[in-house]
Parts: C-alpha cells; structure tokens; sequence
C-alpha cells in the first residue's frame, strides 16, 4: 500500500486537535456572532415590511376616513344651504302676507274715514241747502206779501246769488 | 493564472531534480515522475521549497520543522527538524525515507509538526483570522448593508445554512451550524491553499479526510433518535424474512457513509494534484520546451478545474454531513422517502 493512503497518527492527531479547536474558537467568536447578526437583520428587515404595508394599509384607511369626511361636511353643508334657503322662503312669505295685511287695514280705514267725511259733507250740504231754502223761501214769502211781479224777480235774482259753490 | 503556473513549474523543476538521490545517479539524468508526484501529495518533515543546482553539488532550500516524538522507553523528545537532516540521528532517532524511527528499533510514536501539520496550522490561524474579521464586521454594520470581507462571505453563510442545514437537517439545524460552517471553509480554505506553489496536499491526506469523517459519524449517531435506530434494524415495508439482511446491509450503511466521505475529498483532491503534476512532468519526460504549450495549456485547465472543485467538494463533504445528521434526527412524521424539511410544512409533498 503505497504511503499516502496510510493515514499517520500524527497528523491525524493534530487535525483533531486543531480541528476541535478551530471548531470551539470560529463557534464562539464567528459564527455564533454571525449568525445571530444575520438573523437580527433579516429580522428588522422583516418587521420593517411588515410595518410598510401596515403603514400603507393605515394610509388607505386614513384617506376613505378623510373623504368620508368631506363627503359628510359637504352633504351637511348642502343640507344647511337648503334648511337656510326655506327658511329664508318661510321668512319672506310670512312677511309679505304681513304687509299685505297692513296694507289692507290702513286702505279699509281709509276708506272708512272718507265714508264718514263725505257724510258729514252731505250732511253739512243737506243743512246749508235747507237753511238757504228757508231763507229763500222767508224771503219770497216776504215780498209777496208787496208785488208778485217784484217777487219772481226776486226769486231769480236770489237764485243767481245762490251759486252753488 | 499562467505566472502562477510557471512559478509552480519552477518549484516542480527544482524539487524534481533534488528528489534523485544520490544513489540512482548512475541512472543518469533520469526523472522519475511518479516518485515526484508521490512526494509532493504525501507528507513531509521538512517544508521543501526549491533546489538550486543539480545532483551532488544541489543546495536544498527547506524549511525544517519541529520533530516531536514519544518513544514509551524514552518518553517525548522535542527538536528541531534540522539534526536530522542528510541521514544524521539525534536523540536516538533518525529519518529513514522520511519515517521517523528508532536506532535502536524500538516503537517510535511520531507527532511531528510535518508539513502538513504547519499547514493546517496555518489554515486555523488564517480562518481565525478571516471569520474573526468577517464577525467584527457584523458588530460594525450591525443593521446595515454588509461590507468587504463580509459581504463576500455572505452569500456563502447564508447559502450553507438556507440551502445545506435548513433543507436537509429541520428545525434543529442551529445546533449543527458551527461544524458545518467549520467543515465547510476548512475544506474549501485547504483545497485552494493546497493549489499554491510548494504548498502541503493537505486535505488531500487521507488523516485528515479520516478525521473530518469520523467526526461526521460522531454527530450523526450523537444526535440521532430512536426513529434513526427503528429504520436500521426494523426498516419499514421490509417483509419479515428479508430483515436478517436489511440489518447487517443498513448497519454497514452507518459506516460507508462517512468512509464515503473519507474516500471521497481524499481521492478528488489527490487525484486533481496527480494531474496537475502529471502534465507538468511531461516537460521533463520529454526534455523539450516544445511541450511546453501543451502541458501548460493542460495544467492550466486542471488548475482551473481544481479551483471548482475545491469548492465543490467542500460543498459535497458538507451537504452530505447535513443529510446524513437530517437523517438521524428526522421526526416520524417525514415519510421514509423523504429525507429533509420543508420550512413550508402545509406545502403538498408532491411538490419535492
């Protein structure tokens, strides 16, 4: 059997011996740091896409919440526009009928104080036009009494006194 | 790619002529490509690095390595490599065709710091090195984008663990991240070193192939469970009569797979030296510079083609450690042909 494929004691007694060593002093000083590190970065990398699409999906959540918003305060404000523009109907209605109201009262009581002065009128019309008939009618009863021809001049004359203005 | 190739050729040209010994030389100029390829995949108790001149009057360039040696008469005798070279003894022991033995023939027990030794020990340091760096960088960048160093090994870390531990293991991978990861770059790091001009074969040397196996084996029986133990020696669907056999075929299974693995890494990784050095020889099998385009253009892909599987095998070697620890402590519920976890368990298991 040809050397090399004789293993010899020695070495294989050094290369367990290093072996072991470089085992025991790479696993706690390599590859224990290593791999722990390794695992702590791709556990942050982990989280921290995680964290994005939660962030994304609260971003998602957050604008409907904001449009939901403004969809509300533009229905409210819609609403307000339309409760403002009835009452503001409501107001002018009841005031024209107000008015209209008035107007009616002061025209009826005007009306009523002409009534009443045009029949104290009449009424003062009636009197003077019974007093001058009195007077006209002493008067010719009067001069009859002297000349019946005198009195239908008189009558006329008095007559054309009698302007009636 | 190419300087590095004839830098490597140098090397291979300078050690080829200083592995004649002086005894063959009646032979002549005469090289041996197989006692070099031979020598340059085995191991070694000098770093050889270059030789200057030829024949008798070479000068070795080497670096010698620390001996050390328990003898049970003696105890243990620690020197340097340098006494023993050119054949002298010391301390009773000497080196005969590089095997440490006794003058006296008593039982030597060698655990010499070879050149395959310094080498793994220069492959820890330099992962302690790299990992340590690529985790201060995780402290430094913590929650942040990876840089240098780091993000190179990223991709890697997270590969071995999503693609390798978490698919064949389950839920309980974490326990087995270390040796995988450990398994893994020290395969990969000493296949790529083991391309280097003048370096060891490292995990190319069936002790540490050995080695590497029998700690898989170790883990997976550690960890397995009692389903692992009822379906080697009470498979399910087997009918009655066939069991004797299933049992001696399955409990022979806990042992191939890891001397699979063993076999495996050693041979790919040798057997890419092999070729390597084999085209590179032809230059000097033929004498001719002639050659040269060929063998470079041969030893170029190779090398390159090495390149992968030194990654490859890596991969492999742990993949299969990662299935064969799935399979020990895989959960009733994983139907028996199915041998892995789907993070997605409501996903239908048609979909594998």
């Amino acid at each position: 059997m040809p050397a090399f494929l004789n293993p010899e004691l020695g070495l294989i007694f050094w290369q367990l011996v290093i072996f072991l060593l470089v085992l025991f002093l790479l696993g706690k000083f390599a590859w224990r740091p290593i791999l722990l590190s390794l695992k702590e970065r791709e556990d942050t990398i982990d989280n921290a896409l995680r964290m994005a699409d939660q962030a994304k999906i609260e971003m998602q959540q957050l604008k409907a919440g904001n449009e939901k918003l403004l969809a509300d305060a533009r229905h409210e404000r819609d609403r307000m526009m339309q409760e403002a523009t009835v009452m503001a109907n409501q107001h002018r209605d009841a005031e024209k009928a107000r008015a209209t109201e008035e107007a009616n009262r002061i025209i009826s009581q005007a009306r009523e104080a002409i009534q009443q002065e045009k029949n104290a009128a009449l009424a003062e019309v009636k009197n003077t036009a019974a007093k001058l008939s009195v007077d006209i009618a002493e008067r010719i009863l009067r001069r009859e009494l002297a000349e019946p021809a005198a009195q239908t001049q008189l009558v006329d004359s008095y007559l054309k006194d009698v302007n009636l203005n | 790619m190419k300087r590095l190739l004839s830098i490597l050729l140098c090397f291979v040209s300078l050690s080829a002529f200083a592995n004649e010994p002086a005894n063959e030389a009646s032979k002549g100029e005469g090289f041996n490509p197989g006692e070099m390829i031979l020598e340059h995949i085995g191991d070694s108790h000098e770093w050889h690095l270059a030789t200057l001149g030829e024949g008798e009057h070479a000068t070795h360039v080497s670096v010698p390595l620390p001996i050390i040696a328990y003898q049970p008469t003696k105890g243990l005798s620690m020197f340097s490599g340098g006494q023993l070279a050119h054949g002298h003894s010391h301390n009773g022991l000497k080196l005969e065709e590089d095997k440490l033995v006794a003058e006296d023939g008593s039982k030597v027990y060698d655990f010499s710091i070879t050149k395959n030794t310094a080498s793994l020990l220069f492959s820890a340091v330099l992962m302690l090195l790299v990992f340590t760096a690529v985790a201060r960088g995780y402290k430094k960048n913590r929650g942040r984008a990876p840089s240098g160093l780091q993000s190179f090994f990223e991709p890697v870390i997270i590969f071995i663990r999503d693609e390798i531990a978490k698919k064949n293991i389950g839920p309980k991978y974490e326990r087995y991240m270390p040796y995988l990861l450990t398994a893994f770059f020290f395969i990969w790091f000493n296949n790529l070193l083991g391309l280097m001009p003048g370096a060891a074969n490292l995990s190319g040397n069936i002790a540490v192939t050995l080695v590497l196996a029998v700690m898989t084996l170790v883990i997976t029986l550690a960890s397995s469970n009692k389903y692992y133990w009822a379906h080697i020696f009470a498979t399910p669907g087997v009918p009655k009569p066939l069991l004797p056999i299933m049992i001696v075929v399955e409990f022979l299974g806990i042992f191939t797979k890891p001397f699979s693995l063993m076999i495996r890494l050693f041979a790919n990784i040798t057997a890419g030296h092999i070729v390597v050095l084999s085209f590179i020889s032809l230059v000097f099998i033929f004498k001719s510079w002639a050659v040269a385009p060929v063998t470079l253009a041969f030893g170029l892909f190779i090398n390159i083609l090495e390149l992968l599987v030194a990654i490859l095998q890596a991969f492999i070697f742990t993949l299969l450690t990662a299935m064969y620890i799935g399979g020990a402590v895989e959960e009733h519920h994983d139907a028996d042909m199915q041998i892995g976890y789907n993070e997605d368990e409501t996903a239908p298991h048609a979909a594998h």
